[in-house]
């Protein structure tokens, strides 16, 4: 009883504390975003915290910025509405599993604009963005093929979906392209987000003669197992340095900051439209971090690479692309595999001795 | 290091931090009480820990701090389910998604920090003994500490005299209270203990095994411990071979994935669940009468009604 009484008090203050604030924020426009893990996980959602902190920097009074950190997708709409309802006019939704809430909430509030990372669904007030992470992995796959010694690299994944499976056939590719030899060994992680279970998939690949790691899970875990048995890896999402000063030979580091602060300013000036974008390192969406902890002759070879795919010069997917079972896949773009095949893709390159698990 | 020795030490180091958790809990269950805010505690003891170690530069301090945070935020759960003779569950649950929460709140100016992994204890020559010797004899503390701990409340609650006045109260409050046992202090301080239990086993995770502190880090490690504890049927011996097979079944698993068995990834992270039920229950067949829940596990009390 006693308990109930001072929650309910608690959620009344916060609920007027609330309507204040909403009161006196009328003129700016506010910005909300949903984050699918916490902002300090230091590696996604970061990322597109440091996005939201561009917008306040580059506008400063003009705006009104609102985090809510940790929602799951599942009860996503929620969180999505709450924002709609509470006078928002910009609203990012930052993770694939957001995709079918956000289309409804915007369909709902036809006059609030609505941008959704990595996914597919638009409407007039919903774009969608992305980046092509692969173009970085593919320059990471280089340099892994030049740094191992016992010629294995490795793979720390989230979930077998088609954003982490081009991401290692793109790693792979890089690495075949320096070393022809080369093995790759993938271990799964089934979450996004388990510091230590992601350092234990670390370390079972190093126990098994893997000496450069590579990943796509969220925490610093992985690379820090491979600083401590004093081999390498790549920073994910944000520059992982300071957690493997002497592991990190680069990392692939997510920036929507540049993103952020254009659409923002499209709404400020009216010329918002409902677009689609999929940017890489030529868009600055993907930028690698300081080459370091290589010789000379390697980081020479990842800048000309960087260089090369941002001119055009290098696509990670230029055909043809050899299946596993050693069959040509179909080349539905311009030279190479089509954006929809990467954003589908569902099938190992040739020389993965592993298969996708269904 | 061989590759077999590498195996069996991240096992070691995978399976502390639950043994830990769920000794604590099993001693809070036996005295008659549910609490299921292992999780927030743990997470808890895991950023005041990391906290604390960093800012003092000392992992004892560290470890000293995440004791009590984990007992603090018991203290608080005891505060509303003996104080004021709340509902457990209802209160344990909100205990975790406040530690959960408050955690990240405090934790937040340390994201990024890292601290050095500590030195294990070499006992010099027994640790030379080839496999073994560096399984037995170059472990850190923690990992002797939740052994000693085991043996202890299995004594504890077993030869002590103590040890039976709190099972008896967690058997049936209302004869306990009648035959003039402090049934509330009794409930106090295990509550405290399993607090303390799950600030340490969070300790461990940042400063030992992952040596950062990001938010959420615990990654439900907290309610694997509450399920230990229930399969274990209350046996400090069980809890002890539950959290090992399951920290062998995780390890185990990647290897087997890395090695390229060919076995789906999905079916392979249900093996850890699956090995440590199947494995607890051929116990409690193979030796007799399993002991069921404490009978007063999760009622409330209220000492003059």
């Amino acid at each position: 009883m006693f308990s109930k009484t001072i929650m309910g008090a608690l959620a009344g203050a916060a609920a007027l504390a609330l309507s204040a604030g909403a009161a006196s924020a009328q003129q700016k426009l506010k910005v909300g975003f949903i984050y699918v893990g916490p902002v300090g996980d230091h590696g996604w959602s970061y990322q597109h915290d440091q996005g939201r902190k561009a917008v306040e920097k580059a506008f400063g009074d003009k705006v009104e910025t609102t985090y809510v950190e940790s929602v799951p997708e599942a009860d996503s709409e929620r969180a999505i509405e709450q924002l709609a309802r509470t006078g928002h006019g910009l609203i990012f939704t930052t993770s694939f599993g957001f995709m079918e809430p956000t289309l409804k909430v915007a369909k709902k509030y036809p006059n609030i604009k609505f941008e959704h990372a990595t996914g597919f669904k638009r409407a007039p007030n919903l774009s969608t963005y992305a980046a092509k992470f692969h173009e970085g992995r593919y320059i990471i796959g280089q340099i892994a093929g030049k740094m191992t010694k016992s010629g294995t690299i490795g793979y720390v994944g989230a979930f077998p979906i088609p954003e982490v499976i081009s991401g290692i056939n793109s790693y792979f590719l890089g690495a075949q392209s320096v070393n022809p030899n080369v093995k790759i060994k993938v271990v799964w992680a089934n979450s996004w987000y388990d510091p230590a279970k992601e350092g234990d998939a670390a370390k079972a690949l190093l126990d098994q003669g893997v000496d450069v790691i590579a990943q796509h899970t969220d925490s610093p875990a992985p690379i820090q197992a491979a600083e401590a048995r004093g081999k390498f890896g790549f920073g994910q999402a944000s520059d992982m340095e300071r957690f493997a000063p002497k592991a990190q030979l680069t990392a692939i580091v997510d920036n929507w900051s540049d993103y952020y602060v254009a659409r923002t300013k499209a709404v400020l000036d009216g010329t918002w439209k409902s677009e689609d974008t999929w940017g890489g390192l030529a868009a600055h969406m993907v930028v690698m971090s300081p080459y370091k902890n290589m010789p000379d002759d390697v980081k020479k070879m990842a800048e000309e690479t960087e260089a090369a795919i941002k001119s055009g010069k290098v696509n990670p997917f230029k055909c043809p692309v050899i299946g596993q079972d050693g069959k040509e896949i179909e080349c539905k773009g311009n030279g190479a595999l089509s954006d929809e095949q990467i954003l589908g893709m569902n099938f190992y390159v040739k020389g993965i001795e592993d298969k996708i698990p269904q | 290091m061989t590759t077999f020795e590498a195996i069996l030490l991240t096992i070691v180091t995978a399976s502390t931090p639950l043994l830990i958790a769920a000794l604590g809990e099993l001693v809070t269950e036996r005295s008659g009480i549910l609490n299921l805010g292992v999780e927030g505690m743990m997470a808890m003891g895991a950023a005041c820990s990391f906290a604390a170690a960093v800012t003092f530069d000392s992992t004892l301090i560290g470890v000293a701090a995440g004791i009590l945070a984990g007992a603090f935020m018991a203290a608080l759960f005891a505060l509303v389910v003996l104080g004021f003779a709340a509902n457990q569950v209802g209160s344990g649950l909100a205990l975790t998604i406040f530690g959960l929460g408050l955690s990240g709140l405090i934790g937040a100016p340390f994201v990024g920090s890292r601290r050095d992994p500590i030195a294990p204890i070499d006992i010099p020559g027994l640790s030379d003994i080839p496999v073994v010797g560096r399984l037995f004899f170059e472990q850190d503390l923690f990992v002797y500490a939740s052994i000693a701990l085991t043996i202890l409340i299995a004594i504890y609650l077993k030869r002590t005299r103590s040890g039976l006045t709190l099972r008896s109260i967690g058997e049936n409050h209302a004869s306990a209270h009648g035959l003039g046992l402090p049934v509330l202090r009794v409930r106090f301080l295990a509550i405290l203990f399993g607090g303390a239990c799950a600030g340490l086993a969070g300790a461990y995770l940042a400063l030992v095994y992952t040596r950062f502190w990001s938010p959420g880090m615990t990654a439900g490690r907290g309610w694997i411990a509450l399920a230990l504890v229930v399969f274990a049927a209350w046996r400090p011996a069980w809890v002890l071979v539950g959290a090992y097979i399951f920290g062998a079944a995780t390890v185990l698993q990647l290897h087997a994935q890395a090695a390229q068995w060919g076995i789906p990834s999905q079916l392979l992270s249900a093996v850890p669940y699956l090995a440590t039920i199947i494995a607890l229950l051929l116990l409690s067949l193979r030796y007799g009468r399993a002991i069921g829940a404490p009978g007063s596990l999760g009622m409330p009390f209220v000492p003059d009604r």
